[in-house]
């Protein structure tokens, strides 16, 4: 258990922030969310123009920077690419739709439930559908394949875009789109939500917190580590919702979530296969991409990309539900990262194979 | 008799799934480990103590060095 206590205590820290942040001014049930955040972004950008979801959330902005800090001051920034970079950037646009049509990435999920929105519940097994279905795959040889050192200013190049975007929003903040009204409109102020973000940054660089990854490894190897984060996460939450009044169980009426539990556990099966084969949770890919790894930050802008294709053609769910697009979008999602998998894992990556090396050592 | 074991590149879970199949492989006896992300080089190191391998982690150049033994 000892080893465990750093992600445990960061998942207890994410979560009570993600109530804080909440409490502040955050919409509800969404102190956090990767995903939405990402959403928010690519509205900001003018990458999408669904009116109100439209924020340049400081929070990533915050998460990126501590991550790249750590990563200095620790001397594992690592500059690294390479790794089907396009097959990335797709399955990032693709995992990004999955997450749309339930409304929430594995970190707002585990909120979601958190709060008492059984909605999440029907997410989850969605979820873990999906990455056991990509722990099948990764188990019969799938690999997106070796990446190899490259220029270390590449390794800069993802959080001076991060920096780049703090320094207009500071300065020149009419250049983004806001929000006047719904979720973007919801925010904490700009400052505390930069700290948070700096904060759980530094903490899941350290820890490589990834909620993605707790249930894989859980599948995999028995190994609990990573999902003691996200039990971390879950009860300082619960913790804070019922302090504050926010523990609401039930299916109906929860805030920023639906109802139609096909959709919301085909859409996490998606995000869930695609997030697994990919190597971790949103969360993480935002790690990675500022630690140096150039393939998660294409990772990343490929959300970024998926989310605003999610919104400028109909595809993201509201409280209403899914629409018939986003139906379609998630089942030709599905279809697609399934049939990617299948090719690659019958490809067997030579790399993979070619990495074991037996004879007489020293 | 010593493996090298090369990790360096892969994302989670592959640098430990590999590093398992030739732990379970070997039983016993040296294995090196080569990894170049924090993330493989914890997680190995996590996974083969937890199998009863004495883990040393050493930083050389860009990547870092595991020495996984077992009498």
């Amino acid at each position: 258990m000892r080893g465990k206590i750093p992600i445990l205590v960061t998942g207890l820290i994410t979560g009570a922030l993600a109530i804080f942040l909440m409490v502040r001014g955050n919409p509800p049930n969404m102190g956090l969310c990767i995903a939405c955040f990402l959403r928010d972004i690519a509205g900001a950008l003018h990458l999408q123009t669904a009116a109100p979801v439209r924020y340049l959330r400081p929070e990533i902005l915050g998460l990126a920077l501590g991550a790249f800090a750590a990563a200095l001051a620790t001397r594992e920034f690592r500059v690294t690419g390479g790794s089907s970079t396009v097959t990335r950037f797709i399955l990032g646009a693709l995992v990004m739709i999955g997450f749309l049509a339930f409304l929430g990435c594995p970190l707002r999920m585990t909120l979601r439930l958190a709060a008492g929105d059984l909605n999440a519940l029907v997410g989850l097994a969605g979820l873990v559908t999906g990455i056991g279905t990509g722990v099948l795959f990764i188990s019969r040889g799938f690999s997106l394949g070796r990446a190899t050192p490259v220029a270390r200013a590449n390794g800069y190049v993802f959080p001076g875009f991060i920096v780049l975007l703090l320094v207009l929003f500071l300065a020149a903040p009419a250049l983004f789109a806001f929000s006047k009204e719904g979720p973007g409109a919801a925010h904490a102020p700009l400052a505390l939500s930069l700290a948070a973000g700096l904060v759980i940054g530094v903490l899941a660089q350290r820890t490589h917190f990834c909620l993605v990854g707790g249930f894989r490894d859980l599948l995999f190897f028995r190994d609990y580590y990573l999902l003691t984060g996200l039990i971390g996460l879950f009860a300082a939450a619960l913790i804070g919702n019922l302090l504050i009044g926010n523990f609401h169980p039930g299916f109906a009426n929860q805030p920023i979530a639906h109802t139609d539990g096909v959709w919301n556990f085909l859409g996490m099966t998606l995000a869930g296969l695609g997030s697994v084969l990919l190597g971790g949770c949103p969360l993480r890919q935002l790690v990675a991409a500022s630690e140096g790894n150039t393939d998660a930050a294409v990772t990343v802008f490929g959300m970024l990309v998926g989310a605003a294709f999610a919104h400028n053609f109909g595809l993201a769910a509201s409280p209403k539900g899914l629409p018939p697009a986003g139906q379609l979008a998630v089942a030709a999602g599905l279809v697609t990262v399934l049939a990617l998998a299948a090719v690659l894992t019958a490809a067997r990556s030579a790399t993979t194979e070619g990495s074991v090396a037996r004879g007489s050592g020293s | 008799m010593e493996a090298v074991v090369d990790v360096r590149g892969l994302m989670c879970p592959e640098p430990v799934l590999i590093t398992r199949r030739e732990l379970e492989r070997l039983q016993k006896g040296r294995v090196r480990v080569i990894a170049d992300a924090a993330a493989a080089r914890d997680n190995i190191t996590r996974l083969a103590q937890h199998a009863g391998w004495r883990v040393t982690v050493t930083a050389e150049g860009n990547a870092w060095v595991l020495l996984l033994e077992k009498e």
